[in-house]
């Protein structure tokens, strides 16, 4: 689950890592009141950073340095309500619905920092880089070398000299290494004790007077271990969620939307996300990811047939049902009602095997509505392919 | 002989009591595995379906001569559950729960990774070998004794394989349903070892997704290693970077873990990539001359 920048400021602040003063705004009121209290106690300029689940805000326009109070009211307006495009939002962008005042820094370096998952090695690793303020991606691909690496021990946890080695890698003064682990340290420790899945500090600056901040701060958390931190779940911004993906997370459906027109619904992620592409291979175009899992009631198929309909661009449905535990006649009967209530015009075409596959077919035989049935995947998806060519 | 689990495979069930662990403690009976208990703790001492319970696993263990269990328990309790089956000594641990949360298999896998116990999963369907034992919850009557090993991290894509296989006539040797987390117990690479040291297996299906670098692993591992051939298939061709599809381990992040650069990999270490999940078992059927 993804979280805002100040959200994730605020979780940091609380474990005791040094950020800029600031203040979230979601009106225009509300962010120059916020911008006159930071320079009226001292700030030198204020920032003015757009909230999205998004990086790349500042090349996309979405963050403006300014002096003045003036200037920090015209920076809110222009950014409020704007549609910020970033690299990572797509073509359409995304509405930027907050803002977050702080204080400028004087900044002195910027480095980066960055808590993630090694895989293969089934550790954390913290990683520390020079090349601060760049997307680290692109670091790690020209120089690997220049991002250093700590695997951590879940007994030790990120011990003291590993920041050491770290801090003097990076550069840092004598006068900072102290506060460098404290500072590592505590992102540790926010990192575990969050469940988090990924945690960024980029840029982590100095100071020309020798101080540390977290300038910027991602921070996403682990799904699976939401049901342990419901403080989290709170923090769930649905207004930077796609509003379908929205409505099937109600219905505990796995779903993503695609830009495609065959809408596909199957069972279990890896035969899913094998549905998208034997589409594709058939010359047609994905509309979704949707996993129903072992367990299909017939409720979550009408209200997975009620998600896939909304979505305009869908001309045809490919349900692709391998059922191991799932009876296929039990499925069928679920779809057969799903689409009467919901009067689908759109072409269905199913590929079902397992349990009861014969009773299902005769089951979806029987209905009169316009059902097409593939015998094999391929055949499938040949038919809804050619099916949405039609509709198209 | 097939590998993990036979005839010779004595079943425990973690979670006997639970909806799960009945059904599929009937169904891994049903099949002929060799099921001789269950643990719930608190309902130690009483009998379910016929099969005794115990309060832990070391009883369990100690009481039946349990060689294997299978985990069925939630995902809260879950990592636990592994580390109470690893205590107990036991060398396989098959647990099929979806959803632990990630820091708490870090902490398993630092105790497991040097342990005598193997795990398979967690989130995953278990291990079949086709006419002798099942631990798992794929359905058995898909499945046909033969001698083509597969390793996968997804359940139903397996059962597809395994599927295509069966109506060519082809058998299988064993299935291993590795599982879709980013930290599982055994991956490709053990799984391949394991599939190229038995004498029964002829050829190999290698089933992956996107996220990670596994398959990568995997497939400089069968250049070297390898002799027998290798049918490999990549789900999520077509999957958005930096959306997780279904499976928590599924994500292509900072442009690693793209379906493209695992099928390169594959292909460049003499595996016998498709494009379509529709063509694996027309493609094994040709490699091994059974087309």
């Amino acid at each position: 689950m993804k979280i805002h920048e100040y959200q994730a400021k605020t979780i940091l602040a609380k474990y005791g890592v040094p950020v800029p003063r600031g203040e979230v705004a979601n009106t225009l009121p509300e962010a120059a009141e916020a911008a006159r209290t930071l320079l009226a106690n001292g700030a030198s300029g204020v920032v003015v950073k757009a909230q999205i689940h998004a990086g790349g805000r500042g090349k996309g326009g979405g963050v403006k340095v300014v002096r003045t109070l003036a200037a920090a009211e015209d920076a809110a307006k222009a950014i409020l309500g704007m549609q910020l495009v970033t690299h990572q939002t797509g073509p359409a962008g995304q509405k930027v619905q907050r803002l977050l005042i702080e204080e400028t820094a004087a900044i002195d370096r910027e480095l980066y920092l960055g808590i993630v998952l090694d895989r293969a090695a089934g550790k954390l690793v913290f990683m520390a880089s020079q090349a601060g303020g760049m997307e680290i991606e692109e670091v790690a691909a020209k120089d690997p070398d220049a991002i250093f690496k700590e695997e951590i021990d879940p007994v030790i946890g990120l011990a003291a000299y590993q920041c050491r080695k770290l801090a003097f890698k990076l550069g840092l003064k004598p006068t900072q290494i102290n506060q460098a682990v404290v500072f590592f340290q505590s992102l540790y420790k926010a990192f575990v004790e969050t469940d988090a899945s990924l945690l960024e500090i980029n840029p982590f600056i100095t100071t020309k007077d020798d101080k540390l901040f977290a300038l910027d701060a991602k921070m996403t958390f682990d799904d699976n271990a939401l049901f342990r931190h419901p403080d989290e779940k709170a923090l769930r911004d649905v207004a930077e969620e796609d509003p379908l993906e929205v409505e099937a997370s109600k219905y505990a459906l796995n779903y993503i939307k695609l830009d495609g027109s065959i809408a596909c619904m199957v069972n279990g992620a890896g035969l899913a996300m094998a549905t998208m592409d034997i589409i594709q291979y058939a010359g047609g175009s994905p509309a979704n990811f949707l996993d129903v899992g072992g367990g299909a009631t017939q409720e979550q198929i009408e209200h997975a047939f009620e998600i896939l309909l909304s979505d305009k661009n869908v001309k045809a449905i490919f349900i692709n049902i391998f059922g191991g535990i799932l009876r296929v006649d039990r499925l069928a009967t679920g779809v057969v009602a799903a689409a009467r209530k919901l009067s689908v015009t759109v072409p269905i075409v199913l590929r079902l095997e397992g349990t009861n596959v014969e009773e299902g077919r005769q089951i979806l035989k029987d209905s009169g509505l316009n059902f097409q049935v593939g015998s094999t995947m391929k055949e499938a998806a040949d038919l809804v392919v050619a099916a949405a060519k039609v509709g198209a | 002989m097939a590998v993990l689990v036979d005839k010779s495979t004595r079943l425990i069930v973690q979670g006997i009591t639970g909806k799960e662990g009945t059904f599929h403690a009937k169904g891994a009976a049903e099949y002929g595995t060799h099921v001789v208990g269950g643990v719930t703790p608190g309902k130690g001492g009483s009998t379910h379906e016929g099969w005794p319970v115990f309060n832990t696993v070391a009883e369990a263990v100690e009481k039946t001569g349990a060689n294997a269990t299978v985990i069925f328990v939630p995902p809260p309790f879950a990592a636990d559950a592994i580390l109470e089956a690893e205590d107990a000594g036991l060398p396989l641990i098959v647990c099929i729960t979806e959803g632990i949360p990630t820091l708490d298999m870090v902490k398993v896998w630092a105790k497991i990774k040097d342990s005598a116990s193997r795990l398979i999963g967690p989130n995953c369907p278990g291990v079949i070998s086709p006419g002798k034992a099942k631990i798992g919850i794929m359905p058995a009557r898909i499945h046909l004794e033969g001698s083509v090993g597969i390793v996968s991290k997804s359940g139903t894509l397996t059962y597809e394989a395994v599927h295509q296989l069966t109506q060519r006539g082809i058998g299988q040797s064993t299935a291993i349903g590795i599982g879709g987390d980013p930290i599982i117990g055994t991956t490709h690479i053990d799984a391949l070892r394991l599939l190229n040291d038995d004498p029964e297996t002829e050829a190999i299906i290698m089933i992956g997704e996107i996220g990670g670098s596994a398959e990568e692993a995997a497939a400089a591992f069968v250049k070297q290693y390898v002799k027998k051939p290798v049918v490999g298939f990549i789900a999520g061709q077509t999957a958005p970077p930096g959306r997780r599809m279904g499976h928590a381990g599924a994500i292509i992040s900072g442009g690693q873990g793209t379906a493209a650069e695992k099928m390169k990999a594959m292909t460049e270490a003499g595996i016998h990539v498709v494009v379509s999940p529709a063509d694996i078992g027309a493609k094994l059927a040709e490699v091994i001359g059974r087309a």
